[in-house]
């Protein structure tokens, strides 16, 4: 029998805001445990929340670029539970009146692009962090109180593929809004999924599961593939799936149930008394949309009209919009497009993933970038010692023609000085000589290379060639 | 329809509490009288009534994203039964 997946997942995003949903605790990542927190995130008795308005203004930013409709009125509720990562024992979340609803946002799956749909996005608080060790469980409320936004996909994703597609599609957006770095090692991008599998083409749901503790994309696709599978192996046994909690685990690249008493789910959601209703007008989403930049797509499909990108190019630009924002300002200082992209495609990307970086840490200067090419132009050095200088450059962030005096490596271009080693290079290859003036035109290149290394790559490849084919 | 014992006993259970059987006996009881209490609202006709979460007729209430210095940290774990290296210390949970 043939299955398919439903897939729809529950993706918690760190909203980028200097303090906490309702406190003035800094929300910096990796501080000391414990040193980020207050009476109120601390859910002393008497204190009052206050919601922050960058926070609101981040989620209503993110809510238009996921082009979902804001509610004019939403408010919060508490969720109750019993855990130690919540001095509360609730968390502030919303429930009933969300901030926004019925969105969605556009992958590529197979070739086609489908729109994968948004039930709801709404705010809520982060809890605390656990460690666990043998002696007992250690609770740091660091995290407790950070802003999230909570994204719900509609039950439509067909494949861990488009479950992959969807949340690079979500990380891609949300990056270019600056809303959040999306890191979901550093845990400010969060991703759950509720999993089922059913006959193809069939009307109902299977029973689901949800799957967490992924905290890799990658991890997320692994996961699913593993839980449709073994789905699909209960059904094609005759047996049921259990509906459940399954937790992934990395190491052993499975998923576990997890043990929980039936009352888990119980939360008692009722409207938070501590906070006022959110009213939001159109004028201040109006004023909100104003700071929406060019999303991925929009930017992709300009670069491969205005630049005459290829689409690959042109996707991997605009990949990051701090990427496409060098880019676009190197095109700026130098109107070569192709030349600009093949040089970041094939060079600097390059260095920067063996590095380990970003595009925003990088030491080349995009004028830099451009006095280099400029050098190439004017003859100064040649394409194959550009390829050195731009590793000198991204080592150092000098100038490439600081490079270039300091190392050297000013190219050959006096025609007595080539000459002089097209000789030696003859004398020291009768046989390629010979070869060649027999018609294996091809020793040329050979005979072109030799010349290049005795000079250390720096004799321009041009007279080398003119000077050849003139001696021999 | 009034409140069950099975139902005490539930919420008493997500609360974390336990009572004997005289006091369960007895909260029954009390709860099904608030709800009594409370359900006179019902004979009022409120179909043209917005539902209201919140009393008083306040909305927005917003503060600037500025940060405020945290509690110092002996502080933080000043009551705390149980710490280590700057956390608090609880026994193990396992998920
Ligand atoms: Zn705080």
């Amino acid at each position: 029998m043939d299955y398919e997946p439903v897939i729809g997942l529950e993706v918690h995003v760190q909203l980028a805001t200097k303090t906490k949903l309702f406190c003035g605790c800094r929300t910096t990542f990796g501080a000391p445990p414990n040193s980020q927190t207050c009476p109120v995130c601390l859910g002393f008795p008497g204190v009052l929340p206050v919601l922050n308005k960058e926070v609101v203004e981040l989620a209503i930013l993110s809510a238009i670029a996921l082009n979902c409709t804001i509610n004019p009125y939403s408010r919060f509720s508490r969720k109750n539970y019993f855990y130690p990562d919540l001095p509360k024992a609730y968390q502030i979340s919303q429930y009933d009146l969300p901030l926004a609803k019925d969105g969605w946002v556009e992958i590529s799956s197979g070739g086609k692009i489908r729109k994968i749909g948004i039930i709801r996005v709404h705010l809520e608080e982060d809890a605390g962090k656990l460690i666990h060790e043998d002696s007992g469980s250690l609770v740091d409320y660091n995290r407790c109180g950070i802003p999230l936004i909570e994204i719900v996909s509609s039950p439509m994703l067909r494949s861990s593929q488009e479950a992959y597609e969807y949340l690079n599609a979500l990380k891609d957006i949300l990056r270019y809004l600056r809303v959040s770095d999306c890191n979901m090692e550093e845990g400010s991008l969060r991703c759950d999924a509720n999993v089922s599998v059913r006959e193809k083409d069939a009307e109902g749901f299977g029973t689901k599961t949800e799957v967490k503790n992924m905290n890799s994309f990658k991890a997320v696709k692994q996961a699913l593939d593993y839980e449709i599978s073994r789905q699909i192996d209960l059904l094609e046994k005759g047996r049921r799936v259990l509906q459940e909690t399954r937790l992934w685990d990395e190491r052993e690249s499975r998923t576990h149930g997890m043990r929980t008493k039936e009352e888990a789910h119980d939360y008692r959601y009722f409207p938070e008394p501590d906070l006022v209703p959110l009213s939001i007008n159109p004028e201040w989403v109006n004023k909100i949309s104003k700071r929406l930049p060019e999303l991925p797509k929009d930017r992709m499909n300009r670069f491969l009209k205005e630049y005459g990108l290829p689409e690959y190019d042109a996707l991997v630009l605009t990949s990051s919009r701090d990427l496409a924002d060098y880019y676009e300002e190197c095109v700026r200082l130098y109107n070569q497009p192709k030349v600009i992209s093949n040089w970041i495609m094939t060079e600097l990307l390059a260095l920067l993933k063996e590095d380990g970086i970003e595009i925003t840490q990088v030491k080349i200067k995009p004028e830099h970038l451009i006095s280099m090419l400029g050098l190439i132009d004017k003859g100064v050095i040649s394409g194959k010692i550009a390829k050195d200088i731009i590793v000198h450059m991204f080592r150092t962030g000098k100038d490439p023609s600081l490079i270039v005096e300091e190392k050297g490596l000013v190219q050959i271009t006096d025609e007595d000085e080539v000459s002089k080693v097209i000789d030696e290079v003859i004398l020291e290859n009768k046989k390629a000589v010979l070869e060649y003036k027999s018609g294996k035109t091809k020793v040329m290149g050979f005979l072109v290379g030799q010349v290049m290394k005795k000079t250390e790559g720096k004799a321009n490849p041009q007279i080398v060639n003119k000077l050849l084919r003139e001696k021999i | 329809m009034g409140i069950t014992k099975e139902e005490v006993e539930y919420i008493a259970r997500l609360a974390r509490l336990e009572f004997d059987e005289t006091e369960k006996e007895a909260f029954t009881h009390q709860l099904d009288k608030i709800l009594e209490y409370v359900d006179k609202i019902n004979e009022l006709d409120t179909s043209h009534v917005q539902p209201s979460s919140h009393v008083i007729p306040l909305e927005n209430v917003l503060r600037e994203d500025n940060v405020k210095e945290s509690l110092p940290r002996d502080l933080v774990l000043a009551n705390a039964p149980k710490k280590e290296r700057g956390y608090f210390k609880v026994p193990k949970v396992i998920e």
